[in-house]
């Protein structure tokens, strides 16, 4: 099948199992440090699920694994039919454009382009006429609360309403996942709430699967389900299920 | 805090007689609250009536008793049942979960998984108070996120201790 763009996109063969994203002893390390030690872990398409854990334990690189930002030193990733860890670079590179989605702690909008062109980027670069991907990112900025900030500039935005137009970035080319690390790690308790209300209204009704790193229980509240990464290994509530 | 788990975790350290398990309590659970004398003798008679102790010997220990108590296979399972088992998230810390915890390190059992059962049953009551936050009137949200940041920082007492647990385990 392919995407709005004629990209291909990712099988649904696999909705037979229900699971999206798999990993399989996945390793990674950095020098002599050890990130990951064989990490088992399924996630079910739609599911949003919490990846918790101190700082330091391997939350952000299997983050990275399963996003195809690194390759693992062992084990294999896939999402839905597609084996993500043994894409070359390139490859990699046209998932994460076409099929992921990506919020940081710190949204890291382009602070030269206002919130509309900024949610409009990820639509051009996947080759979407402009005209469409500005009404795409209009549509978008409304769905999160931000008619009419669409001409501002980062800067002149709160913390909130830039993760939020970060978010709107994310969903805007219906990406199967989205990856969000620390994504209320910047916002005080109530801007906190109202970027997980309106994300997690959002991904339910378009049935997108979210990983979400967060040291907040508050937020980890929202998913369906938390995993605890403690030395590069899920402790607690086993990875699959 | 439940003093008949505790006592049952001290015992399954090894036999004990009631005036030294009485001063163990007081060390490791009772240093606002001593237990009194009473109390202890109460309990374990409760706790041989059950079928998880027994008392044996007839010497004389650091006190004026002569009966050591010994735990039973029965207790024993009785208190891994108990580690083991999640509380009921409250909305204050709770005392039986730190009674947990210093048992388990003292018996060398497994206090990170207690502590990550309790984590697993607190994240599960935080889903459901955020999930009724929803759709609920702002003064049922007010109540709800009461309770929410209550849990939260029992949870943050969980993942403190959690990366204690080494340092802990040597002090105790």
């Amino acid at each position: 099948m392919s995407n709005m763009n004629g990209v291909s996109t990712l099988s649904e063969a696999s909705t037979t199992t229900d699971v999206l994203i798999s990993a399989r002893g996945v390793r990674k390390s950095f020098g002599q440090t050890e990130a990951l030690r064989g990490i088992d872990l399924d996630i079910r398409r739609g599911e949003v699920l919490a990846v918790m854990g101190p700082s330091g334990s391997g939350k952000s690189t299997l983050l990275h694994c399963l996003a195809g930002v690194i390759v693992p030193d062992a084990g294999t990733v896939t999402i839905g039919d597609t084996v993500v860890s043994g894409l070359d670079e390139p490859g990699r590179a046209r998932l994460r454009l076409t099929e992921l989605g990506f919020v940081f702690q710190f949204g890291q909008l382009l602070p030269d382009l206002t919130a509309l062109d900024n949610v409009s980027i990820p639509l051009l670069l996947a080759g979407m006429k402009r005209r469409d991907a500005l009404g795409i990112a209009r549509d978008w900025l409304g769905r999160l609360g931000l008619t009419g900030l669409g001409r501002k500039l980062p800067g002149e935005l709160s913390g909130g309403e830039a993760q939020r137009v970060a978010i709107a970035r994310a969903l805007a080319p219906a990406p199967k996942v989205l990856f969000a690390d620390e994504p209320t790690g910047s916002l005080d308790s109530l801007a906190s709430e109202n970027v997980m209300s309106m994300l997690l209204g959002l991904v339910r009704e378009s049935g997108t699967t979210v990983v979400i790193i967060t040291h907040d229980p508050r937020t980890a509240a929202y998913a369906d389900r938390e995993i605890i990464v403690r030395d590069g290994t899920l402790s607690g509530v086993a990875g699959v299920q | 805090m439940n003093n008949s788990l505790t006592l049952l975790g001290l015992l399954s350290l090894e036999p004990s007689y009631g005036y030294d398990l009485k001063h163990s309590y007081d060390r490791y659970f009772g240093s606002r609250k001593p237990l009194a004398f009473g109390q202890v003798y109460a309990t374990l008679a409760r706790m041989i009536r059950d079928g998880f102790i027994l008392a044996a010997g007839d010497e004389a220990g650091g006190g004026p008793d002569r009966k050591k108590y010994e735990i039973l296979p029965e207790g024993r399972a009785h208190l891994e049942k108990w580690m083991f088992t999640p509380d009921v998230p409250s909305e204050s810390l709770q005392s039986n979960l730190f009674a947990k915890t210093v048992v388990a390190l003292l018996l060398d059992d497994d206090a990170n998984r207690l502590l990550d059962i309790q984590r697993s049953e607190h994240m599960a009551r935080m889903r459901e108070l955020t999930k009724l936050k929803q759709n609920a009137a702002l003064l049922e949200v007010l109540m709800y996120d009461h309770a929410l940041f209550h849990i939260e920082a029992d949870l943050r007492w969980i993942d403190l201790t959690s990366a204690r647990l080494g340092e802990l385990k040597a002090s105790l």
